[in-house]
């Protein structure tokens, strides 16, 4: 079995955590993992994004190809829709519906909506106020990641729950429950 | 010690070499290596050790440095992205001249695709312009394994070894099995003056003696593990360098021969029993055509070799699963049309970045100026090019932006205005100061200090609070040097002072001084996470 999500967003937004907490859960189950990264200019404030690969076989590239990933796991709408090539056929795209626009040409946001919506299988979800609601304003990245634990068979939430207290563990124990609360509202989807 | 560990190939490669007895690394930060310096850095074992691993001014001083403790005996590390191996290059070139004594190995990443580069320059041409043995790794593990035996062949064939790789290993993780870490080696200065005093008598002898050395590094990487045919009998042959392997695993699983190469000098024999047993060879390589030209010297011009070089892969960018599936006849390509709703996200300036108030400013004046030109140079601020700034006309290489505004008044471009970080100033900038100032060059140099080297993630910059003091000994005249505080309340004293030095017909600096928004904000989270 294997599973290949192209995690997505903007720089400063925390898809390298969602990376990190993913990456944890996957080895401690003894899956093999492969995460490209960007790190250097694209992070500040433009697009970011990164190819996390997990597998019980051995992998060989350290990048999805096209209409090949199984999820998008997005930050951001747009950056969610970016990469649309990246998708395969039976692929489900899980994003945040909030735009962050720190650009003048941002698209018009209806339609930007309404092409997210006419996706087969998507699943978004205002993660900020969802976050702010909790008390937990930091921890939008982690609803996120509980909105897509409900669909990575690959991991069961139980392995991603353990691996937010380990990732999580050395800032404290309000940290940990933060995220905690968050990844259970995002899987709950409330 | 041992056991599996979840590591950016970068990190892997420091590792590998903390474990194979460094005692130093020597680097000046640049995307995508540095992450290798920053991880010896912050490794108990390398405190514990007492390895050296404090940031060089330039590549050229870290590969100087790396020579000398090879010289006294033991194992050094010098990193640095592509482009700095034509910084370090009169240092690289003549330290396979002069061989080495403790194992020198000098890792060099390369950009193909240019993510955060000013080209994509392929680094295995300055290990066989050096004659010396390159190692190619493919994936996370040989980044590890690869440094000890790197160090090994370094001691054994008395040259330096240079690791090659390339962004999309460097910034990728995977675990990796660690093994037990080796004795660093014992002071052991060398004592053979013909080998290091290049005088040209010395010099002939040593480079003779490289000459007759490649014999037996061309044997050793025909030899070597790293370089390994799997014959599969397919008509197609593929030789695949470095990365580029795993691409081709990942399109063709088991159904192609494949010559896997890692080390280099190119195993001719190998490349001759692939040729042999099929019937046409794709080479694929990321960056440029290196190995591809060989092989087709190799085979001849009749037999068939495709590669980069007659588009069968793109002959510009980084290779992916993607160009590699379609040039081996199995493309899987997109099922979803990109999106309508698209608009770019470029990189931008902090909110709040003084480099922002630098460009408020010298915009402001220079509206006035309608033939002034600025030139950039390398750094966060190089994104004042874009919107909404557009305030600068060039950037080329570290250091660049003064000395080309020296040549663009000499040429009797005025105002000829210079944008230099603290960092690259420090990198490249103070010799071109120094040539502007011997010649009184009618320019403005504006050295925006955010006390770090921000473009890679806010390393110690070589001159912190050392510039007034570096100007001013380099022959900048005092009433035509200052120090101002980029904030928008002191815009009305920046403007002035930037207008008043453009109408000097001399070299006048201003340095504008605040701490980069991410440094300070990382340090306060540490204070608040302290308390």
């Amino acid at each position: 079995m294997k599973t290949d999500i192209k995690l997505a967003g903007v720089g400063g937004q925390g898809i390298l955590s969602i990376a990190t907490v993913i990456g944890q859960a996957a080895t401690a189950a003894g899956l093999h993992l492969k995460q490209a990264e960007v790190h250097g200019m694209s992070q500040r404030g433009g697009d970011v994004q990164s190819d996390l690969r997990l597998s019980t076989d051995p992998i060989h590239s350290d990048l999805i190809p096209q209409g090949g990933a199984d999820m998008i796991l997005s930050m951001e709408p747009m950056e969610a829709l970016r990469y649309l090539p990246y998708l395969g056929p039976e692929g489900t795209v899980v994003t945040s519906s909030k735009p962050f626009v720190n650009i003048p040409d941002y698209p018009n946001e209806i339609a930007l909506q309404e092409e997210l919506d006419a996706l087969p299988r998507m699943t978004k979800m205002d993660i900020d106020a969802v976050a702010k609601d909790l008390m937990a304003p930091r921890s939008a990245n982690m609803v996120l990641l509980g909105m897509a634990a409900r669909h990575l068979a690959i991991l069961s939430p139980d392995d991603l729950r353990a691996a937010i207290r380990t990732v999580f563990g050395r800032k404290g124990e309000k940290v940990v429950e933060d995220n905690l609360k968050a990844f259970d509202a995002g899987y709950e989807g409330l | 010690m041992k056991g599996k560990r979840l590591l950016l190939g970068d990190e892997a490669i420091a590792l590998g070499a903390l474990h194979a007895g460094l005692s130093g690394v020597y680097a000046y930060p640049g995307t995508p290596s540095t992450e290798i310096t920053e991880y010896i850095q912050g490794d108990a074992l390398a405190r514990e050790r007492g390895v050296r691993s404090r940031w060089c001014t330039n590549e050229k001083t870290a590969m100087e440095a790396a020579l000398g403790m090879s010289y006294a005996g033991k194992r050094a590390l010098v990193c640095m992205k592509h482009v700095g191996m034509n910084v370090c290059a009169d240092a690289f070139v003549n330290a396979g001249i002069t061989g080495v004594k403790g194992g020198l190995v000098v890792v060099a990443a390369d950009d193909p695709s240019m993510h955060s580069s000013q080209n994509e320059q392929d680094s295995r041409f300055y290990g066989k312009f050096a004659l010396i043995p390159i190692l190619e790794p493919s994936d996370q593990q040989e980044c590890y394994d690869m440094m000890a035996d790197a160090f090994r062949l370094s001691e054994e064939v008395r040259l330096p070894v240079l690791v090659r790789m390339v962004t999309r290993l460097a910034h990728s993780r995977a675990a990796v099995e660690v093994g037990e870490p080796l004795p660093q080696n014992g002071l052991a200065p060398d004592s053979e003056r013909g080998r290091w005093v290049l005088l040209p008598g010395n010099a002939k002898r040593q480079y003779a003696a490289l000459i007759a050395k490649q014999p037996e590094l061309l044997q050793r990487s025909v030899d070597s593990s790293h370089n390994v045919l799997e014959h599969r009998g397919s008509a197609l042959g593929v030789i695949a360098c470095g990365i580029a392997y795993n691409y081709v695993r990942e399109a063709l699983p088991q159904e192609v021969s494949i010559l896997k190469v890692s080390q280099y000098p190119l195993p001719e024999s190998l490349v001759r029993e692939l040729a042999g047993a099929s019937q046409e060879i794709l080479v694929v390589e990321d960056g440029q055509p290196f190995a591809e030209e060989q092989v087709r010297g190799l085979l001849g011009p009749e037999y068939p070799v495709s590669g980069r070089l007659d588009g069968r892969l793109p002959r510009t960018g980084e290779l992916n699963p993607d160009n590699v599936a379609v040039a081996l006849g199995e493309p899987a390509g997109a099922v979803h049309a990109p999106a309508h709703s698209l608009a770019p996200r470029p990189p931008q300036l902090c909110q709040g970045c003084g480099h922002r108030d630098v460009y408020t400013a010298l915009n402001q004046v220079l509206a006035d100026y309608p033939t002034a030109r600025v030139f950039g140079d390398i750094g966060c601020y190089t994104l004042g090019a874009l919107p909404p700034f557009r305030a600068i006309d060039s950037c080329v290489d570290m250091g660049a932006s003064i000395t080309m505004a020296k040549g663009a008044a000499d040429a009797g471009v005025h105002p000829a205005v210079a944008v230099i970080g603290d960092s690259t100033f420090t990198h490249s900038g103070m010799t071109s100061l120094l040539d502007a100032v011997n010649d009184n060059a009618a320019i403005t140099v504006i050295l925006s200090d955010n006390l770090t080297t921000a473009m890679t993630g806010g390393q110690d910059s070589a001159g912190t609070h050392k510039f007034e003091a570096i100007c001013l000994a380099l022959g900048v005249e005092r009433e035509h040097l200052h120090v101002v505080v980029p904030l928008p309340k002191n815009m009305e004293e920046i403007t002035r002072i930037i207008r008043e030095e453009t109408e000097y017909l001399g070299v006048s600096v201003i340095i504008p001084q605040r701490e980069c928004m991410q440094t300070l904000a990382r340090k306060n989270r540490q204070k608040k996470a302290a308390q």
